[in-house]
């Protein structure tokens, strides 16, 4: 047999000779210096399965020679020590979530070895999402699936495996089916999925069956060595103390009890087909970033200097129905006073994507640092619909500028403290040619009747926002035609108290 | 060179040069353009990106990295900050570095998706199981959230330790002037992490100390570290305290509300300053009560139902007065509104504001739209 070595071993105190046949693997420390006491043995009861596994998991290791570059994620239960015992590196996960830290551990180490080794609770009740998404990705590590039908280290409770009739201290008369569920098959539950690339049950009932999950376990690490994707070994294994058994009869109940319920099988043993999608390029960091300079971001000229602005600060809000382009009527505000050398801030209404909702933006354009970027009373107020008319007018401060998308001011409305102009910038927006550039309109207007901001900034503002080369033809022609507008139409608007 | 950027997506910048290369999050608003920008930017530089199937999970990606010593992040919002506690807790017990965002919104339960700063308790005071603290930094401007999750990177790796930054929907969502220049990040040497190799074969990445001698050891190693913190790493903003008689006292959005608040008393006359802790773990009491030492009345204002308040309390320990007004849902105070609040108690005969009403009374009065504490 392969794992069989003979060592000769001389005992210092007898001086007598004699071979050793089997030895610890030495991917086993020594002495397990992280047990608090007992360092020559493990924490597990007589004819318990984990020792088995674990010594299943070491051998393989040991015959890959992958020691060094295996990482082992344990989890909460019984096995919380496996790190007593395995000389490899050691992470110890939350409980259940075994699976989750080891995708993390994996994609941070993509070379190395990462196995999860769970139990039942762990695995099939509280970290139940866990290992279906982990496996469904087709994460690269070897998830080995301790099978008991118990919670073994909290004293006995029910597990999701727990069979039917099954007595533990959460079911005093025995798991019912009524109120309880059927046992969880996990193998049977991961089989339905397309990535994982190998999924087997095996048992720890008698030597012939423990050679075929030495077998499964060597498989697995195997495919982890060649980075071959998920592998899950689910391994049916006894626990004679919480069972009320001795070792010899709980072996046979893994046999007799769990083995009809949880058929022995491989389940899986492929490569998952993997379709072709495009890779994202690779990047500089600083291009990613946009952290070079850009056309987008040429410096501005001179004559627009923060120092030329007539206003020491300014708040603007503007508002609409979501889908009128008002965010975007703010940034592009926005965007200019940052190249007019302005301190400048731009703060939305959000709420879940909608088209037709109320959105509304609030803009600050200053030569200070800008405190608040709310605007509570603003000195300006775009209203792209009647009902932000009605709904911000009273904020506007006496003496401020209302710009209206309208041909009139709605009847009754009370304009005697502020300067209203009115712009029927939809039905101007359609004859330049789409009525969505109505934005864009109350912007060429609004920089007319404030001149707040230079309108060449606002074209290169829009060159470099609106990449369709048509879209931008009709972005220019608004922009013109707003400013028209004011200019032939309304004349000379008398500025807002806040720009002198 | 400034660029005009969204708080959370300078974030993520800040956090990639930062080095941070690996994100593992769920969306949620206010904070899905941090996952957003992470699922766009990471995959381009050789980082990983995971849209993970819960908080619960994604915090526990975030273990599984810190472990192998990446810088590593997440990004959330109240709800899905409430999962990610128990991963907290043990990422603070196993001493793990990592950078975790709040972007607050309004709570209790579903809450909505409006800014508020009711968070502050769940992330400052550990909102998780056991004794341990985060490193908290609360940005107020677009630049910050970008600097502050830089230093936030900083600070986890130096102390090993969770680092969260505490922004508000408003700040997350705003679009401020960005300035960033490239640097490479330094990364710094992490003898613990467990890598697959042979020096690290040994290492452990646990939280677990069966012993009661044994927990108790390592809690008072993480209470050296936790002072250590206190002593070096405060850090906050102070704006016209020198003389002030008025001291406004508030973090994140709201002392950019309190600072153009600042200016519009002193317009009239008013000498008010404003104080603004950064790190709201450790908490800047020694400032704050500096600041504060010649003011005669102290008014906290916070978007939540007074959470902060209690820190400045013992900061000032019964020195000065210190009054407490909160506005929750999503609402923001003005500044008009602030102002009245403060000519109500600073110079009673120069306002409207009713300063006998209910507002003022030892126990915590509320009325449908706000809240005003004495």
């Amino acid at each position: 047999m392969e794992n069989t070595r003979a060592t000769r071993v001389i005992d210092p105190e007898t001086g007598s000779n004699y071979d050793v046949a089997h030895e610890k693997s030495p991917v086993f420390y020594d002495t397990y210096e992280r047990k608090a006491d007992l360092r020559h043995q493990t924490h597990y009861c007589p004819g318990c399965g984990h020792g088995i596994v674990h010594k299943l998991i070491a051998e393989g290791i040991e015959e890959l020679g992958i020691k060094d570059k295996t990482i082992f994620v344990s989890p909460v239960g019984c096995s919380v020590f496996a790190y007593y015992y395995f000389d490899v590196g050691n992470v110890q996960a939350a409980h259940g979530r075994a699976s989750a830290a080891a995708t993390a551990v994996k994609r941070a180490c993509p070379d190395k070895v990462v196995l999860s080794y769970q139990g039942d609770g762990d695995l099939a009740a509280i970290g139940t999402a866990e290992i279906i998404h982990a496996a469904n990705r087709g994460e690269k590590i070897a998830v080995f699936f301790v099978n008991n039908g118990i919670y073994g280290m909290t004293g006995g409770q029910m597990a999701p495996t727990t069979l039917v009739g099954q007595k533990s201290t959460t079911t005093p008369w025995g798991r019912h089916p009524a109120g309880e569920g059927f046992p969880l098959h996990m193998s049977e539950l991961l089989s339905t999925l397309e990535a994982p690339t190998y999924i087997e049950r095996v048992a720890l009932c008698d030597n012939k069956n423990i050679m075929r999950a030495r077998r499964a376990v060597r498989h697995a690490l195997e495919l982890q060595r060649d980075n071959a994707g998920f592998s899950f070994v689910e391994i049916l294994s006894p626990c004679p103390t919480i069972w009320g058994k001795d070792p010899v009869e709980a072996r046979a109940w893994v046999s007799d009890g769990m083995i009809p319920v949880f058929p022995l099988a491989l389940f899986r043993d492929r490569k998952p087909e993997m379709p072709v999608v495009p890779e994202p390029p690779q990047r500089p960091v600083a291009d990613v970033l946009e952290l070079t300079t850009s056309r987008d971001a040429a410096e501005p000229q001179k004559s627009l200097a923060a120092d030329h602005h007539s206003f020491s600060h300014i708040g603007i809000k503007i508002a609409g129905f979501g889908g009128q382009g008002v965010l975007l009527l703010g940034q592009l505000l926005t965007e200019m006073g940052m190249r007019e050398h302005l301190e400048v801030s731009w703060l939305p209404s959000y709420g879940p994507e909608m088209r037709s909702g109320s959105a509304h933006c609030h803009v600050c354009l200053s030569k200070e640092r800008v405190g608040s970027p709310l605007v509570s009373a603003p000195d300006v107020l775009v209203a792209m619909n009647e009902i932000s008319l009605h709904k911000f007018a009273r904020e506007v401060v006496p003496g401020g500028l209302i710009l209206y998308n309208g041909s009139n001011l709605p009847e009754g409305f009370d304009d005697s403290e502020v300067h209203v102009v009115c712009i029927p910038a939809g039905e101007i927006a359609d004859v330049v040619g789409s009525p969505k550039a109505a934005n864009i309109v109350m912007l060429g207007a609004l920089l007319e009747a404030t001149e707040c901001l230079n309108s060449e900034t606002a074209m290169q503002v829009l060159e470099a926002k609106v990449k369709k080369v048509q879209l931008l033809e009709i972005d220019r022609k608004a922009l013109t035609a707003g400013r028209d507008y004011i200019d032939h139409q309304v004349g000379a608007v008398s500025q807002p108290d806040g720009f002198a | 060179m400034r660029q005009l950027c969204k708080g959370n997506i300078a974030l993520m910048k800040g956090a990639i040069l930062a080095g941070c290369r690996a994100f593992y999050g769920y969306p949620i608003t206010p904070a899905s353009e941090i996952a957003e920008s992470a699922a766009l930017y990471l995959p381009q530089i050789g980082g990983t990106f995971l849209q993970a199937e819960s908080e619960v999970a994604a915090i526990n990606m975030v273990y599984g990295a810190a472990s192998a010593g990446v810088r590593v992040m997440t990004a959330s919002s109240g709800p899905g900050i409430s999962l990610m506690q128990e991963g907290i807790s043990y990422l603070a017990g196993a001493e793990l570095p990592c950078v975790i965002v709040d972007v607050m919104r309004g709570g209790p339960g579903l809450g909505n998706i409006a800014p508020e700063q009711s968070d502050y308790t769940a992330m400052v005071k550990g909102g998780g199981h056991g004794n341990y603290r985060n490193i908290v930094l609360a940005p107020a401007s677009v630049q910050e959230m970008a600097e502050l999750t830089l230093l936030a990177f900083e600070l986890a790796d130096k102390y090993r330790n969770p680092a969260v930054v505490l922004a508000d929907g408003f700040v997350g969502q705003m679009m401020e002037p960005l300035e960033l220049e490239y640097r490479n990040a330094e990364l710094p040497e992490k003898p613990w992490a467990v890598k697959g190799t042979v020096e690290t074969r040994r290492n452990l990445i646990s939280s677990i100390y069966l012993e009661p001698d044994g927990l108790e050891e390592h809690q008072r190693r993480l209470e050296a570290k936790y002072i250590r913190a206190q002593e070096f790493e405060c850090r906050h903003e102070a704006y016209c305290t020198q003389d002030a008689e008025v001291l406004l006292v508030g973090f994140g959005i709201v002392s950019r509300v309190l600072l153009s608040t600042v200016e519009a008393l002193r317009r009239d006359g008013v000498r008010a300053g404003m104080f603004r802790p950064i790190t709201l773990w450790p908490y800047p009491s020694r400032a704050l009560a500096k600041a504060a030492s010649k003011a005669q009345n102290v008014l906290v204002v916070e978007l939540n139902n007074g959470q902060m308040f209690e820190d400045v309390r013992l900061a000032i320990n019964g020195e000065v007065p210190v009054k407490f007004f909160g506005r929750v849902g999503g609402n923001v105070p003005s500044v008009e509104e602030l102002k009245e609040i403060v000519m109500s108690f600073a110079h009673p005969s120069r306002n409207r504001f009713d300063a006998t009403a209910a507002h003022h009374t030892e126990e915590k009065a509320i009325d449908p739209y706000s809240m005003l504490v004495s």
